[in-house]
């Protein structure tokens, strides 16, 4: 086996076209799609101030790299690295240490708020009473966070680290817990419908695999390992990852066809839903977006975190 | 030979004579994972020899 391109020696197959890349030609390969997903589906325009949703973890980190590369030489752009510290010992600790060397080095712009400051418990503090699954707490914790703080600077666009293995694992959990109206906030760029109190989210990697972003970040020397949350295990996603990854084995491409068939309905399902989106309601407490009378964090903070 | 599993922080013995080889001895599914041999990148193809030093590491990462 030699690469495809040049005959050299390869580092990667890709699953689902049965290629085979050397390292020079596969780190053009990632850094094409990455471009490509950006300039098909807009996800950055003229005068963007773009906030970048980041751990230290791989996919933000190739994220932050890639962006930070491509609106090179663009004054009109602006991005700044947002990253939510948790406060999951030994884990968010180090990766946000890593974060802050990178940030460094790469001249980037870092802001970190903290589940401590804002919540007044860290997630570790937080999980010694609660007794849930550790992600439906702290996803919506910091989602919340996120949003809230892009607006706060200004932010046009929230870009995430999601990839192929991500969106592939939410479409399936949507489906397999009866939740598809969550399936029409997906995609590569969400929040097209106009509603200040929703930054438009991008997801630049959403055609690469988890295994291709790992790849690249390894290929550039970001990093040699890749650290899983301690509480990652207990999470339904962990079940359906699992899962979906044993399917790609056998019957390899399986992941990029959810995606793909996915992206064929997906426009049906934003019309479909269309009026759930126009009846948001704010929070009567701290009048973020929401569904109901009182958002899921305000009700988290009274039942759990002050209780 | 002995590999290294970067997850679990462990070594151990296998005979394979190519990743293909060793991550089935192993029971490990490709697709969560990176293998180096002497630090390179590596595919499932890749032969392996006694004096390679390889390592397999984990690419799942939550959170
Ligand atoms: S894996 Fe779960 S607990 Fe860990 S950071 Fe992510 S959402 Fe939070
Ligand atoms: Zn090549
Ligand atoms: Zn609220």
């Amino acid at each position: 086996m030699v690469c495809k391109n040049c005959r050299e020696k390869p580092v990667i197959k890709l699953t689902n076209s049965n290629i085979s890349l050397c390292k020079n030609c596969y780190i053009k390969y990632f850094e094409k799609k990455v471009k490509k997903t950006i300039s098909d589906y807009k996800l950055i325009e003229k005068n963007d101030n773009i906030a970048i949703a980041c751990s230290g973890g791989k996919d933000s980190t190739v994220l932050l790299y890639l962006i930070k590369k491509i609106i090179k030489g663009r004054k009109d752009i602006k991005i700044t690295a947002l990253a939510i510290d948790e406060g999951i010992h030994n884990y968010r600790d180090k990766s946000l240490e890593f974060l802050k060397a990178f940030c460094k080095k790469h001249e980037i712009e870092l802001k970190i708020f903290s589940y401590k400051e804002e919540f007044s418990k860290t997630l570790d503090e937080i999980l010694k009473t609660y007794k849930g699954i550790p992600c439906s707490i702290c996803g919506v914790l910091r989602r919340y966070l996120l949003n809230k703080k892009s607006k706060e600077l200004e932010a046009t666009k929230l870009a995430t680290g999601h990839n192929l293995d991500d969106e592939s694992q939410s479409i399936i959990m949507n489906m397999f817990k009866n939740n598809i109206k969550m399936s029409a906030r997906l995609g590569p760029i969400t929040g097209i419908i106009k509603d200040e109190r929703f930054i438009p989210r991008i997801k630049p990697l959403y055609f690469l695999t988890e295994k291709e972003v790992a790849t690249y970040a390894f290929l550039k020397g970001f990093m040699d390992k890749f650290n899983e949350c301690p509480n990652s295990p207990y999470s339904y996603r962990g079940y359906v990852r699992d899962m979906l990854n044993s399917l790609e084995s056998k019957y390899p491409g399986t992941k990029h066809a959810i995606i793909t068939s996915f992206l064929e309905i997906m426009p049906l399902l934003k019309n479909h839903y269309k009026k759930d989106q126009d009846a948001i309601k704010s929070c009567s407490l701290c009048n973020e977006p929401c569904s109901q009378e009182i958002c899921k964090t305000c009700q988290y903070i009274e039942n759990v975190i002050k209780a | 030979m002995k590999i290294y599993i970067e997850k679990t922080d462990e070594y151990k013995e296998v005979e394979a004579s190519t990743v293909k080889e060793l991550l089935e001895k192993l029971k490990i599914n490709p697709t969560t994972i990176l293998v180096t041999k002497n630090n390179e990148l590596v595919t499932e193809e890749e032969k392996l020899t006694n004096k390679d030093e390889i390592k397999i590491l984990s690419v799942i990462s939550g959170g």
